[in-house]
């Protein structure tokens, strides 16, 4: 499949689909799923212990883990602002603000 | 075998973003869980049945696995993966395929796993593919608008089964599955849930799913998985819904290692089931004055559920 993602009926045509409808893996990171928010999370490094107890319950794999498997500031790209990171932490490292 | 989530918050993420199910969903989560127990160095080959899951997560040209995927229809994922791990025997042995190891995982929901599916899930783990089948319960078929199923718990208020004047909700029982999966005879079955920071969070889910992935042949996990849009909750409380459902006993945590029934979590004192009930609007109509012996009835079933439990584990 070529690199450059296309949504089929809108740039291009059935004659375009891959054979087999085969795609590379993972291609949903090219699909932006921020905008759905309206409220957002803020990670206050401050309180944070970095116990991790956040990254696996966020439904859209919005948490980062780095090298050294501290986590960093939320994924804006993905994160849809469903507040359960924040109801979770128990240092309320995380609060929930309303969307400007 | 021990869980350490630092450790295994190293290994890369196998469920990317951008899918489309909805905020605050508890299905990624369990399937998060699932695909974190995989040996970083090891290969998945995955399958769904078209519930939520699929259709959110597997949008042509978006696929949110970073593993092989294939595309099913409702009923027939546990067919597909069980042919798919046939294959990779075969090739195996023909020595077509490079080194390194490979495991086969079917998701569905209860809609594709209690009923559409049952067919080729039970078929599949008869034949004894090497392969882990998850069931991830939501309670109803969310993703066509909030269907009963034979998950839905009893007296739920689903669109099929709308609570009024006359029916107070689905009338029927849910169906036991992981007890008919444990009824299978295969080596390793069991029930868990996604739970709070107080509860261990990813622990049991992520043990188990570590045990079903690595014991050879067939394997059965039920996963409780909270739909904030089908049982009508504020998203931020996922976990605690789940938190209750364990501290309740509506939903035990317990694994089946060949046979051998083993209880994974007892409350530290058994909430009454309204605790569960009450935060859920589809439950609402239960609270209504003159309806308390719907509740008294719902717990019977649960105490009665429990106490089989208790006499059939190992540990009780
Ligand atoms: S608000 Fe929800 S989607 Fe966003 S990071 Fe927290 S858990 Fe993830
Ligand atoms: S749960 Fe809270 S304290 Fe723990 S890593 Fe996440 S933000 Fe930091």
């Amino acid at each position: 499949m070529s690199k450059k993602l296309s949504v089929p009926g809108v740039d291009v045509s059935w004659k375009d689909i891959t054979p087999g409808g085969i795609v590379e893996a993972g291609t949903c990171r090219e699909f932006k799923t921020g905008d759905w928010r309206s409220v957002k999370p803020v990670w206050k490094q401050d309180a944070c212990k970095q116990c991790l107890l956040c990254f696996p319950v966020c439904p859209d794999s919005s948490i980062p883990i780095n090298k050294d498997g501290k986590r960093e500031d939320f994924d804006y790209d993905y994160c849809k602002g469903c507040g359960v990171c924040a109801n979770v932490c128990p240092f309320h490292a995380i609060d929930m603000v309303d969307e400007d | 075998m021990a869980f350490n989530l630092k450790q295994e918050a190293k290994k890369p993420e196998r469920l990317t973003g951008g899918h489309r199910m909805c905020a605050g969903c508890g299905a990624p989560v369990v399937v998060r869980g699932i695909l974190r127990a995989l040996n970083e160095e090891d290969h998945a080959v995955v399958s769904c049945a078209t519930g939520c899951l699929e259709v959110s997560t597997f949008i042509y040209p978006y696929s949110a696995w970073t593993d092989s995927f294939i595309h099913s229809a409702f009923e027939n994922s546990a067919a597909t993966v069980s042919g798919a791990e046939a294959a990779y025997v075969a090739m195996k042995r023909k020595g077509k395929l490079p080194q390194g190891e490979t495991k086969f995982i079917a998701f569905g929901g209860d809609g594709g796993t209690y009923d559409i599916g049952i067919q080729s899930l039970s078929g599949a783990m008869e034949r004894g593919h090497n392969m882990l089948y998850v069931c991830y319960d939501n309670g109803a078929y969310m993703n066509t608008g909030i269907q009963r199923s034979s998950a839905t718990p009893k007296y739920a208020d689903t669109t099929t089964s709308p609570a009024g004047k006359v029916v107070p909700g689905k009338p029927q029982s849910r169906k036991d599955l992981t007890m008919i999966m444990v009824n299978h005879n295969i080596p390793y079955v069991a029930q868990t849930s996604p739970l709070g920071s107080k509860k261990g969070g990813l622990k049991d889910l992520h043990e188990k799913a570590q045990k079903a992935l690595y014991t050879p042949g067939p394997a059965f996990i039920n996963a409780l998985a909270p739909c904030p849009r089908g049982w009508r909750y504020d998203t931020p409380r996922l976990l605690e819904l789940c938190d209750l459902a364990v501290d309740t006993c509506f939903w035990p945590l317990y694994e089946v290692v060949d046979g051998v029934y083993h209880i994974t979590y007892f409350p530290k004192e058994k909430l009454p089931v309204e605790a569960y009930l009450k935060p859920q609007g589809r439950f609402r109509h239960l609270f209504k004055a003159g309806n308390e012996h719907l509740i008294e009835n719902i717990q019977k079933e649960v105490d009665d559920r429990w106490a089989m439990l208790l006499k059939l584990a190992d540990n009780a």
